[in-house]
């Protein structure tokens, strides 16, 4: 449904996004995901046709962005980054207007926006001006918005952002519903609302994609090191020095009882450390594989340099 | 056209619930209102007294002033709320967006001048006028506002601070406006040229009763100039 290929952005001489490609597929929802500033909300402005790519084929629903701009459009739900809001109108005035905007069928549009209400639960809030709603649901009212017009392809740029905790996990909900029947690319900063909602990753940082996989998969994608962790009784301090002394052990942490030991994916050193351990007469309580976290990944990737400058 | 129709009518709701379109015709009519009633009347002229020229002159300046004011936010504020990404997403060309804005600052501009009837209205009770000057006041009047409506559009394309936006606007309009004074410095072959630019030039045609079609051609163009001018302007954010 999504067909990147190629695509740079500059703003003036400033690079902002750089030869990226990726596609997303029917039915998915693919999480975008990056820091601050990692060209996000420009790829997207530029799939919803509000920018000009500078480079570069892109296309939604099979429709290139930039030649055939209003039928990609019309196939396209989009809610931006800042939540744009026509204070002065009522919920229903609002979608209402924005329905018969995007060519939805006169004779449809109340039914429609009867749903869209519903599904984001604003029944109550219909006649109310949206200048006088609170942050959460003008958020609600943002992702309706983006769906009144039943659009194939939703574009979410940092759904989550600025509403509390419940509202967040009703948002994601809402989302995970809506990719029952959409398409979904969604953008965020925010690491584990990627694992809850997302089945496919796109890492983006400084305008190029550093990684793109399925969630399960990414963490074998960075691997390259295992971790494991141990609980071990003893004095710490001489506890870690025996653990590093192993051959092939790249790093080792501690808190109280706790430890955890790097190294190489391609060895596996799970009986040595056990060995090491008992031999030098402490009390192995525990050990454990540890699975990388997306935040460990995600560090990694966008942050790899600085750890190569660190360890030279 | 459904599209045009659609922001149009979005754009006149929402004239209707904001103060500026009330506070822009009541000034309008507070002021015209004066000039007809109060001053007017004591002209030494007798055809000021007994026609709407009296307050055909001063409307025609007030709609060079309440245009831009009317338009500023029309873009402008888009700009500011991020609802301009709604604008520019949705399968709408950006001419129509301009227009349907365009069309729903002219509903007011209707308003305004409909308002207004009841000063021909009692000169007709009263007296015996003669229509023509009436008809072909209104029609200047209306040209001349749809001018100004469109010279703020273009203004309010250009920034999302609404003053600034109409601060620009009258600016041309008011350079527009004196371009004929100005010219009349010039050599004469010269400022004949420039003086068919002029805004003010023809104006005084329509309070007589002269449909010229060259004042209509020269004020639909100047509106087409300008909302050609305030399409491009958004277009021209898509590249930035």
């Amino acid at each position: 449904m999504i067909q990147v290929n190629n695509l740079t952005k500059y703003y003036g001489k400033r690079l902002a996004v750089d030869n990226i490609s990726f596609n997303v597929e029917k039915g998915e929802i693919v999480g975008f995901l990056g820091p601050n500033a990692a060209g996000k909300t420009t790829t997207m402005r530029i799939l919803t046709g509000f920018l000009a790519p500078t480079r570069g084929d892109v296309k939604v629903a099979g429709f290139d962005v930039l030649t055939q701009s209003l039928e990609a459009r019309r196939h396209i739900g989009y809610l931006p980054e800042a939540i744009p809001l026509y204070t002065d109108m009522t919920v229903r005035g609002y979608l209402d207007f924005l329905a018969r905007l995007r060519g939805l069928p006169s004779n449809r549009v109340k039914s429609r926006i009867d749903d869209v209400v519903e599904l984001c639960h604003l029944e109550e809030y219909i006649d109310v001006l949206i200048g006088k709603l609170s942050k959460g649901f003008r958020q609600r009212v943002g992702v309706a918005q983006a769906i009144v017009h039943e659009p194939d392809v939703l574009i979410l740029d940092e759904p989550t952002i600025g509403i509390d905790p419940i509202q967040i996990a009703s948002t994601r909900q809402l989302i995970r519903e809506l990719g029952k029947e959409h398409t979904v690319l969604i953008s965020t900063h925010i690491l584990p609302e990627v694992s809850v909602v997302c089945e496919r990753v796109i890492i983006i940082h400084e305008g190029k994609i550093v990684a793109e996989d399925r969630i399960e998969n990414l963490s074998s994608l960075v691997s390259g090191y295992r971790r494991v962790r141990l609980e071990v009784q003893g004095p710490t301090k001489k506890i870690a020095e025996r653990l590093r002394q192993i051959k092939g052990v790249t790093r080792v942490s501690y808190q109280d009882t706790h430890f955890i030991v790097e190294y190489p994916a391609t060895l596996d050193l799970r009986s040595k450390i056990s060995e090491a351990v008992v031999q030098g007469g402490f009390t192995l309580l525990a050990v454990e594989a540890v699975e990388m976290s997306l935040e460990d990944i995600f560090l990694k990737l966008t942050t790899e340099e600085d750890t190569e400058g660190a360890s030279q | 056209m459904r599209n045009i129709m659609t922001i149009a009518v979005k754009d006149f709701k929402s004239y209707l619930a904001s103060p500026m379109a009330y506070i822009v015709i009541s000034v309008f009519l507070i002021f015209t209102g004066a000039f007809f009633g109060l001053i007017s009347p004591f002209n030494s002229s007798t055809y000021i007294q007994t026609s709407l020229e009296g307050f055909l002159q001063p409307a025609g300046i007030m709609l060079l002033l309440f245009g831009p004011l009317l338009t500023m936010r029309l873009l402008a504020e888009e700009r500011k709320l991020g609802t301009i990404e709604l604008l520019m997403t949705a399968p709408v060309r950006d001419s129509e967006v301009i227009i349907g804005k365009f069309l729903g600052s002219v509903g007011v501009l209707l308003v305004m001048l409909l308002v207004t009837l009841y000063y021909p209205i009692m000169l007709i009770a009263f007296g015996d006028p003669d229509p023509g000057p009436i008809g072909t006041g209104y029609l200047g009047l209306f040209l001349l506002g749809c001018a100004s409506l469109a010279v703020g559009i273009f203004g309010s394309s250009l920034t999302s601070n609404q003053i600034a936006a109409a601060v620009l606007a009258g600016g041309i309009l008011l350079a527009l406006w004196f371009l004929g004074t100005a010219a009349s410095y010039l050599p004469q072959a010269l400022s004949n040229v420039i003086g068919y630019f002029s805004l003010s030039g023809y104006f005084p045609d329509f309070m007589r009763g002269i449909i010229d079609t060259r004042a209509i051609i020269y004020y639909l163009s100047i509106t087409a100039l300008f909302l050609f001018l305030a399409i491009r302007s958004l277009e021209n954010s898509r590249w930035s």
